[in-house]
């Protein structure tokens, strides 16, 4: 399948890597899109690596294996990278890394080990301290993917997180609110080499 | 209007028991239950729904109390997975025999041990002689629409039966995927209101449930009990018929995908099926005649037209996401063969054994499957009959 997106979040357990992966499911569905998200399930426990998956396609996706070859790589958190899990496992040549880091995407490119594709950078926990008050940094990552895969149009992601957010944090508005800047900061923010 | 959503199975099969608001749901509300009853238990909680909900204190009570409450005359539900459904084993034989028309999601997953939480069949196969239908669902879409179907197979009194709902753990629970749900009136009409036969509540034509019956008279209620079953597949088409109107997806008793002039072919429940179609596909595009078939209803078991629709294929491998233990194959192979030979088909037949315990089964496992098939369509004959698929041995 041509169309065929497919996304590889890596988190530590409580930065929202699952809830991201829907996020982002969830909008590219709004948009018309066919879509695929779900977590890799373990023993999960705060802080402990967690993988979760995104697919997007303009053709209904029948496939449910793993996925195993992500032509995009978020990175929620940067100690995870040289760690017990390879986080360049089964990317292609073309592939593309935003990584949540205050860090420069050539200084990252470096602790990646790779020679190809291409690296982005931006420092959502600070984004998120910034504007949620707490250091969860899968909203703004979210900001950061779209604007430099250009795979979602950012108002479409805004009303959708507002939506997705408005029933989970319900009588909370400060938190949607939030979040909704902490996507925008990210989107203006994030690095290219 | 139906309403395009992007759902997890766990919120599909919620949802679909919001709209067929029950009048009594029993559960469990802890490991090994599913998502199901949670999500579900907060509709009930904000008074979205008038359905009695009662926790109780484990699986084989939750089956206990939905079977007094389906004798009582109540449409009843319940939700189950994995080691929950084991605790449940009693009683489920029992809501069969007494003939309840209980509807139950069922989230496959692994039965233990060693202790795992993750996808295969062993719960649900363990359970495929106890009486229940069973329909299967590959995805998000098929595990709603079968909930609702369930509720009018279960309840025509030509069937009786209780019906459990299969999606595949994790892979389709815990994955959102793109789904077309139907609006609660559609669905209200659909099912319409249970009026059951004969209930414990109604003292003016009194019954009895669940008497002693011994020597004399098991066998008669046993050979009633099958007989229920074998009169069901009709009413399973007939339902979906009814279903394909208001919903415009159309089920059978089974898929089949490229079959029809396939020379070899995979048999395969649930989830993995949608990843075996891509497969098909790409060995198409090579001119390689793959095809496959993907079984809805287990049970009844459609043992005529499985072996029609596959009787023309030179190999054909079955896939088991459970084993049997039995030192010959799977349970879905067994029954497969079965109706094969009874059809007099000549097709060579192999078993896989897959995905225990939630291992992964990529798009190049399914590839190395076929390509098995195409060296015994070549040489005619079957090298081995059991094999087991992506495992370290």
């Amino acid at each position: 399948m041509e169309s065929l997106l497919e996304v590889r979040w890596h988190g530590r357990g409580g930065q929202g890597a699952k809830t991201a992966a829907l996020l982002l499911a969830e909008s590219a569905s709004d948009a018309g899109k066919f879509i695929q998200a779900f977590p890799e399930y373990g023993p999960e426990r705060m802080g402990a690596p967690v993988q979760a998956f995104t697919r997007i396609a303009d053709e209904p996706i029948t496939m449910h294996c793993h996925v195993t070859n992500p032509k995009i790589v978020v990175i929620l958190d940067p100690s995870l990278i040289g760690g017990s899990v390879d986080v360049t496992a089964g990317v292609p040549e073309d592939g593309i890394y935003v990584i949540n880091t205050g860090a420069t995407p050539q200084e990252m490119r470096d602790k990646l080990g790779i020679k190809t594709g291409k690296v982005f950078t931006v420092d959502a926990n600070q984004i998120a301290m910034d504007t949620i008050g707490r250091p969860i940094p899968n909203t703004p990552m979210l900001g950061a993917l779209i604007k430099v895969t250009g795979m979602l149009e950012l108002e479409t992601l805004l009303e959708d997180t507002k939506n997705k957010l408005s029933k989970k944090f319900a009588g909370r508005p400060k938190i949607v609110e939030g979040n909704i800047n902490a996507i925008k900061k990210a989107y203006q923010e994030v690095k290219g080499e | 209007m139906a309403q395009k959503v992007a759902i997890t199975g766990n919120e599909a099969v919620a949802l679909a028991m919001k709209q067929i608001n029950p009048d009594v749901v029993a559960a469990y509300p802890i490991t090994p239950q599913t998502e199901i009853v949670q999500i579900f238990s907060t509709y009930v909680n904000n008074g979205l729904i008038d359905t009695e909900f009662v926790t109780v204190e484990s699986e084989h009570s939750a089956m206990s109390a939905t079977v007094g409450a389906a004798s009582a005359g109540a449409r009843a539900m319940t939700a189950t997975s994995a080691n929950g459904l084991a605790l449940m084993w009693e009683i489920v034989y029992i809501a069969a025999s007494n003939r309840l028309p209980i509807v139950m999601p069922v989230v496959n997953r692994a039965l233990s041990g060693p202790i795992n939480i993750h996808c295969d069949h062993s719960d649900a196969m363990g359970a495929r002689d106890s009486g229940w239908i069973q329909l299967w669902s590959e995805n998000t879409q098929e595990a709603y629409d079968n909930m609702i179907q369930a509720v009018r197979l279960a309840e025509n009194p030509n069937v009786q039966l209780p019906v459990m709902v299969c999606m595949d753990g994790f892979i389709i629970s815990h994955a959102m995927e793109n789904a077309e749900v139907l609006p609660d009136e559609v669905v209200r009409e659909f099912i319409g209101d249970y009026t059951p036969q004969k209930t414990l509540l109604d003292k003016e034509n009194p019954v009895t449930a669940g008497p002693l019956a011994f020597t004399d008279s098991y066998f008669e209620f046993k050979r009633a009990q099958a007989e229920a079953m074998i009169q069901a597949k009709p009413y399973v088409l007939e339902v979906a018929r009814e279903y394909a109107k208001v919903s415009g997806r159309e089920y059978g008793l089974f898929e089949t995908y490229k079959l029809e002039d396939a020379e070899v072919g995979i048999v395969v429940l649930g989830s993995t099926a949608g990843t075996a179609k891509n497969v098909v596909d790409k060995l198409r595009g090579q001119g390689f005649k793959a095809g496959l078939l993907k079984p809805r209803v287990f049970r009844p078991f459609p043992a005529e037209e499985l072996a029609t629709a596959l009787g023309h294929l030179k190999a054909l491998a079955v896939m088991d996401r459970a084993d049997s233990f039995n030192a010959f194959s799977g349970p879905l192979f067994a029954e497969i063969t079965a109706a094969m030979y009874d059809s007099g088909a000549q097709t060579k037949i192999v078993n896989y054994i897959y995905g225990l315990g939630g291992r992964d089964v990529g798009l190049g496992d399914i590839e190395k499957v076929y390509g098995h098939l195409a060296r015994i369509a070549e040489s005619g004959k079957v090298d081995q009959r059991l094999n087991y698929l992506g495992v370290r041995e």
